[in-house]
């Protein structure tokens, strides 16, 4: 089919435009209004400056939930990338068995948050959780409500659960991709798994990997429910993440100004985060082409 | 339309002005000259809209390192912005 150019097909885009306004633009302009006022109420403002930025910048509550927040998606990343990987491997790549690897692998992303939230709650109980009761049973002491290493372990386990199967159809996508003639070519000069790995499946997976470090790098720099859920930021203030923190700032205190401040700092470290994924993906993309 | 749930200033309404402005001179010129690549000191090619996107992300975080480390007016953030906008267009 023949490709033709006219700009009067920008109008085709005007939908999405306004509905993007609407959605997005205006609530983050009003956003950025908050972020410079205080308010008491009653649609009252008073000019506050850059007030707000610099008490959330300069705060420890704001440098914990951040430090906290880094250092979860750093965890689940190095968790659940490689094990994504390594589950892909291992599923059949034809035959019987494949719709049934994809489905039980499907089903953890079909749960809603609160649900996931919900099930580890439950699961981790001492009293009626299959999993407290357990590591209560063997001698392990095991408290999720009040010991913060068992609070970390406990999200830091559930987002494994949740969304490892995110990166695992990524990667077998990818694996499916790659043409049998490559695999062949590979046992013809006796190369081992590793090398068929290194040099075969490793740069035919590049891409979908990188989406599937963004996926799980912008969803868990944002998570908000399942933690909300289970731990509700706690024991003390231990799980409590960015997202935690602004809604109790903004719902909690009704500090609408300094939420607003804090919301727009966390909104220009995932934007850039995404622009830095972004360029490095269309930049492999140019090179692989 | 009932717009103070919006709670409009004059400043942050001078400060979307310009971002509008901005991109409504960019899209003029992207249709008068179209944009071309270059390839920079980044070694990643990009556009005049990219150079901008890049340009504005900077002087963001440009902004928010300023009010974290000193409590001087934002008026030399914005000049040290100028500096980097210049830097990006010229080398990036």
């Amino acid at each position: 089919m023949n490709k033709w150019s006219d700009n009067r097909a920008w109008w085709l885009v005007l939908p999405v435009v306004l509905i993007v306004a609407f959605s997005a633009v205006i609530p983050l302009m009003t956003v950025v209004n908050y972020s410079f006022q205080d308010t008491f109420g009653n649609n009252e403002f008073f000019w506050e400056g850059v007030g707000w930025f610099q008490e959330v910048l300069r705060s420890d509550r704001f440098h914990d939930a951040m430090g906290r927040q880094f250092l979860f998606s750093f965890i689940i990343l190095a968790i659940e990338i490689p094990l994504g990987i390594v589950i892909a491997l291992a599923m059949p790549r034809k035959g019987f068995w494949v719709p049934f690897c994809l489905i039980l692998m499907a089903l953890p992303l079909l749960i809603p948050w609160n649900v996931v939230g919900t099930i580890w709650q439950i699961f981790g109980r001492i009293d009626i959780g299959l999993l407290g009761a357990f590591l209560d049973n063997i001698g392990v002491e095991y408290n999720y409500t009040q010991n913060t290493l068992d609070a970390w372990v406990t999200l830091v386990v559930m987002d494994v659960w949740h969304w490892t199967s995110l990166v695992v159809l990524l990667c077998y996508a990818g694996l499916q991709s790659i043409p049998d003639a490559y695999y062949q070519a590979a046992r013809i000069d006796g190369a081992s798994k590793w090398a068929t790995f290194r040099y075969i499946q490793l740069p035919k997976m590049n891409r979908v990997l990188l989406i599937a470090v963004l996926l799980r790098f912008m969803d868990s720099f944002m998570i908000y429910t399942e933690p909300f859920v289970v731990t509700g930021g706690g024991p003390g203030n231990d799980t409590t993440f960015l997202s935690i923190d602004l809604v109790q700032m903004a719902i909690g205190q009704f500090d609408l100004g300094p939420a607003a401040a804090m919301s727009l700092i966390y909104f220009l470290i995932i934007l850039l985060f995404s622009w830095v994924f972004f360029t490095v993906m269309s930049y492999l993309d140019r090179v692989e082409n | 339309m009932e717009l103070n749930w919006m709670a409009w200033t004059w400043p942050t309404a001078i400060f979307f002005l310009v971002i509008a402005s901005t991109l409504v001179v960019m899209t003029v010129l992207a249709v008068k000259f179209p944009e071309r690549e270059k390839v920079g000191i980044l070694k990643i090619p990009t556009t005049r809209g990219d150079r901008l996107f890049i340009t504005l992300l900077g002087s963001a975080f440009i902004h928010l390192g300023w009010l974290l480390v000193s409590d001087i007016q934002l008026w030399g953030a914005l000049v040290v912005s100028a500096v980097y906008a210049f830097i990006v267009f010229r080398w990036v």
